[in-house]
């Protein structure tokens, strides 16, 4: 932190937003409307795989209200949709990138692929209007399980990726790992599978686009985490329209998780749409369409082996995956499983060798991105299982394990293509153990076992790489965009502040975290502070908000502005006060002269900018205004340790957890409240996957089995328990702030914490694996085949 | 959902009337129907709200039953002192119906009409021996439950009251489903006038009586009785959120802990 900081930073502000969000006064998509809009719907398909022979629309044409119905023959040049990561193979070549149509195209791929776009005076004439649409299909045979699409005779789902394969891809070095694993004392072995999640954020996606014919240009509303990513793939890749001619704003979006990172065939279908019936066009999801078409996450079947030598030191780490995309590549899916995934896979521990093989594959279900976490949830789940059943096999204490592996010594290059720049692993370990009160764990469970209840005790200590990320890095491993982030201060004459930023907040409190950061810096206050984003035409570019990115990159691209302004407010105060530059101090919102009493206010400064009576207009362009982009030379890497307790009825199956602690490294903390908040919803979902969500199709028809809340389980408040939540602070080293992200870690920590807890408990009674989640049903089939 | 029209009917005898006149469905809080509705699963093209008839309102002590008007709310249920004191178990079942805003909504009529095999207040009514009042007919609890959404109701007949005769001990434990929190077995135990008698709901296609585990209670009323009978899981239901084999397991345990919660 900088010396020029006063008290803002650092302190549990409230959040600016919630006023207007818990007052009902928020504005999103939804709630946008503008005169002589028209409804769109999509027709989906009901087959999870089929040959469309023919599509009548003579009798929904003529029902009423309807304006226009569209398919996949009226989307003459109209792109497929792209995706943002090529992924080259084992073999040397690209990826296998199948057209993903925005109608579609001769054949549907999966339940909810989009056939028809109709558009109506209103969302039910639309809809009924769509009932009338007769669809001839062929329905062929459908396969949904990533490893049984790669089986031979499996459906073919594309022309262009023959046995569904995307790609098969590593990382590591397989001989080293042999080597090791030829003088193991120990191998550890399990099989896992990472199960498939539906995001199920609030506010179900929506988008509202319109057309003006008056400069033929478009403007879209849309529920999104990044809208300049989206105007970039949605103009260039898809529409073959120039940036300008498209606007898109994102306003209050309630969560996104990863699930609205991307470009999605609604909305394209619906601003190109604009144009042909030069009307605006709405369209929301109800919750239905959401399980239908929102991206999934996760979806790995993986096989895992450590090996350990005597002293309980691991040699080598080997992980085979299969992971499933889907139907059709969405716009980052192909680098969740691979750039996200194998690079985390040394966890905090010094395993000198490690080799990691994926394969994707393509499936007639919906496709799959990054959720929460993305890829570095299925690498801790990998790791911290594995570094558990090690500990079982070996007979060392769990904490004792971890310690023996701890990587120490930064910066330390993994075998697997990072560089952590810092860490204190033993400090979150430690910390969590006093708090998860590891000591009286023995008392509790002997407590427990007189209630006729198992208690068990799970770790993980996770790592996870945020704050993407360096662009050259990311370039280099396949990325087809940049990552750097954008930030414009602009200082109005009075003194008060908008900023700019290319980071989206859809729940994160932006509003207010940057404010503080702002306010601090400038020594102004935090009421005088606007934060502007999510919107095209306002904001110089983004590139959004994912991958606990926005306080690291985002948050330093503001820093970065925020010193230019300093440094030309010094100019104007060196003019003003008569001294010179180099005398100039900036301090607790006031310009001084070095070693004197001589000053002059920010908002004196910034006024004598925009009112330039007295003002060296011949040296200094007049204003306040600097913008700054930020590409950060490394990832950074939060990391920490969760604990979980959890106690189960060996007669029902039920899982309980009686306690969840988290002590976790963010690195520096701008707002610790927010913080806190963030590590509590993370650990929600990821104990949310533990014990009650599973996205299940079936296996015969491809229908989704969980497509309401009926039967996909979220967590709910009564599910967990008040959770202990501490920091430990080593700064990042390579961001003006030292900080590291806080957004996704509980979601990573929480899964491997809770199933090794299960795991203890169950060792008991002789259970050996349990898959996520570990519902009662699940437990109870696992108690009763253990006993027989 | 598609448009439908809505009716008001001020008397038992106008609503069976709007119902026969319309052909449509009568409205009882509507938690399940509205939904169906809005998914278009269920298409009616009326409904008669019930919502303001006198003659199916209101709790009350009758000899040794309590009777309470079919249109009452769960959460009336729930938070009546005539239900807590006479049969805590029924103001509890009450509590437990689905989420504040259904349990506002949702009544006792609607709930026994639909049937639904997950139900709680089928359980109720089975275990109590209670008997279900309508304006044409009394019908025993026993007779009432047809089967999965299927009830004794004839056509334009309509639930007004329901009888619960006052257990001498009573419980019900119900174990949630996962996702919609419906039970996925819920089984309600009650030591009436005419002995032991123990209803299931969730686990099979219909709320019925788990006889095996009544007459083992009828000898000794323990938890250890109702834990020690096997249920067949023959004709039990199966699906994502437990086995057949589950739910009978589940049956006996339940029924174990709700003899213990009799006190």
């Amino acid at each position: 932190m900088g010396a020029n900081e006063t008290g803002v930073i650092g302190q549990s502000v409230r959040r600016k937003e919630d006023v207007r969000f818990l007052t009902g006064a928020g504005q999103y998509t939804d709630d946008v409307t503008f005169p002589h809009q028209t409804c769109g719907y999509f027709l989906r398909s009901p087959h999870a795989h089929a040959k469309i022979r023919t599509i009548d629309l003579t009798q929904a044409k003529a029902a009423p209200g309807v304006v226009a119905i569209f398919t996949g023959e009226d989307l003459t040049g109209v792109n497929g949709l792209p995706c943002g990561w090529l992924i080259t193979g084992t073999d040397g070549k690209p990826m296998n990138e199948p057209p993903h149509p925005v109608l579609a195209q001769g054949k549907v791929r999966h339940v909810g692929d989009q056939v028809a776009l109709v558009i109506a005076e209103s969302a039910n004439q639309a809809k009924d209007a769509a009932e009338l649409i007769e669809v001839d299909y062929e329905v062929l045979p459908a396969v949904v399980n990533c490893v049984d699409a790669l089986k031979p005779g499996a459906p073919q789902i594309h022309e262009q990726a023959p046995g569904n394969k995307c790609y098969t891809w590593a990382l590591g070095d397989k001989a080293a790992v042999d080597a090791a694993f030829a003088k193991a004392a120990t191998v550890s072995k399990l099989d896992i599978i990472n199960n498939r999640l539906i995001p199920n954020a609030l506010e179900p996606r929506a988008a509202v686009a319109s057309y003006s014919r008056a400069d033929d240009s478009y403007t879209l509303y849309v529920s999104n985490q990044n809208p300049h990513v989206e105007r970039l793939l949605m103009t260039a890749f898809v529409l073959g329209l120039p940036e300008t001619k498209l606007r898109v704003i994102a306003p209050d979006v309630g969560g996104g998780f990863g699930s609205k990172i991307y470009l999605y065939a609604e909305e394209t279908a619906l601003v190109w749409a604009s144009k042909k019936v030069n009307r605006p066009i709405k369209w929301a999801a109800d919750r239905s369409e959401a399980f239908l078409t929102d991206a999934h996450g996760r979806d790995h079947v993986t096989h895992v082996e450590l090996a350990i030598d005597q002293g309980g030191k691991f040699l080598a780490l080997k992980v085979q995956t299969t992971a499933n995309m889907g139907a059709y590549l969405s716009t980052f899916a192909s680098c969740i499983p691979t750039i996200l995934y194998a690079t985390l896979l040394a966890g905090q521990y010094t395993t000198p060798a490690i080799f990691c093989e994926v394969t994707a594959s393509f499936t007639n279900t919906a496709p799959v991105d990054a959720y929460r976490g993305a890829g570095r949830p299925e690498a801790t789940f990998v790791v911290e299982r594995i570094v558990h059943q090690a500990g079982v096999d070996t007979g060392i204490a769990q904490d004792e394990i971890r310690r023996r592996n701890f990587i120490r010594t930064f910066p330390y290059a993994t075998p697997v293509a990072l560089t952590y720049d810092t860490g204190n692993y033993d400090a979150t370990l430690d910390d969590a153990m006093k708090v998860a009160d590891v000591a009286g764990f023995p008392a509790r469970k002997a407590e427990a076992a007189k209630r006729g209840m198992l208690r068990g005790l799970g770790y993980a200590s996770y790592i996870e790489a945020c704050g993407l990320a360096p662009s050259n890095i990311a370039g280099a491993l396949g990325a087809r965009a940049g990552l750097f982030e954008a930030g414009q201060v602009r200082v109005n004459p009075t003194g008060s502040v908008t900023v700019f930023t290319g980071s989206h907040s859809h729940g994160q409190g932006h509003e207010t975290t940057f404010a503080q950061i702002v306010a601090g810096r400038l020594g102004i206050d935090i009421a005088n502070v606007e934060v502007v984003h999510g919107d095209t035409g306002r904001i110089p570019f983004g590139m959004g908000t994912y991958g606990s990115r926005s306080l690291s990159v985002g948050g330093t691209a503001i820093v970065k502005a925020l010193d230019k302004v300093v440094a030309k407010g010094k100019k104007i105060a060196a003019h003003l006060l008569e001294a010179a530059e180099g005398d100039i101090e900036f301090k607790d919102g006031k310009f001084t002269v070095a070693g004197t009493d001589r000053s002059k206010a920010f908002a004196e400064v910034s006024l004598a900018a925009y009112v330039p009576h007295n003002y060296p207009l011949d040296k200094l362009e007049p204003g306040l205004d600097e913008t700054a982009f930020y590409d950060p030379t490394n990832f950074t890497y939060p990391a920490g340790t969760h604990i979980c307790e959890v106690e189960v009825d060996p007669e029902t199956g039920v899982v309980k957890v009686v306690a969840f602690t988290a002590s976790d490294d963010f690195g520096n903390i701008i707002n610790p409240m927010i913080v806190a908040g963030q590590v509590h919803g993370g650990v929600t979902q990821g104990i949310g996957q533990a014990l009650l969500e599973n996205c299940v199709y079936d296996a015969d028809s491809g229908q989704l089995l969980t497509g309401s809340y009926m039967d996909y389980a979220m967590p709910r408040a009564d599910d967990v328990p008040s959770f202990k939540v501490s920091t430990q602070v080593t700064p990042c080293t390579h961001n003006p702030l030292g900080a590291k992200g806080c957004g996704e870690a509980g979601a990573i920590g929480a899964p491997a914490a809770m199933m090794n807890a299960v795991h203890d408990a169950l060792a008991a009674v002789g259970v050996q694996r349990i898959d996520m989640p570990a519902s009662p049903h699940r437990v109870w089939q696992a108690i009763q085949s253990a006993r027989v | 959902m598609y448009a439908f029209e809505l009716h008001q009917a001020d008397s038992v005898a106008n609503a069976v009337a709007l119902l026969a006149q319309t052909g449509g469905k009568a409205l009882a809080g509507g938690q399940s129907l509205v939904a169906a509705m809005k998914m278009r699963l269920a298409v009616p093209g009326a409904l008669v709200d019930l919502a303001n008839l006198p003659e199916m309102k209101g709790i009350r002590k009758e000899g040794d039953a309590i009777v309470i008007g079919a249109m009452t709310r769960h959460a009336e249920v729930a938070a009546s002192d005539v239900v807590k004191d006479a049969i805590p178990a029924l103001a509890a079942l009450a509590e437990g119906i689905g989420d504040r805003q259904v349990r506002n909504m949702g009544t006792l009529g609607g709930s026994l009409a639909n049937n639904d095999p997950a139900a709680d207040y089928p359980a109720a009514l089975l275990a109590l021996g209670a008997t279900v009042n309508t304006n044409k007919h009394k019908i025993a609890a026993d007779d009432f439950f047809k089967g999965m959404y299927e009830t004794a109701l004839g056509d334009g007949e309509l639930i007004t009251s329901v009888s619960f005769p006052i257990p001498k001990k009573a419980a019900y434990v119900k174990f949630p489903q996962p996702a919609s929190r419906f039970a996925l077995v819920g089984v309600f135990v009650a030591q009436t006038a005419g002995g032991v008698r123990v209803a299931v709901t969730g686990a099979a296609p219909s709320v019925h009586r788990a006889a095996a585990i009544e007459q083992a209670l009828a000898k000794s009323f323990t938890a250890d009785a109702a834990k020690a009978v096997k249920i067949d899981a023959t004709h039990l239901n199966s699906d994502l959120h437990g086995s057949a084999a589950y739910r009978a397991h589940l049956v006996s345990v339940l029924a174990a802990r709700a003899v213990t919660a009799c006190g």
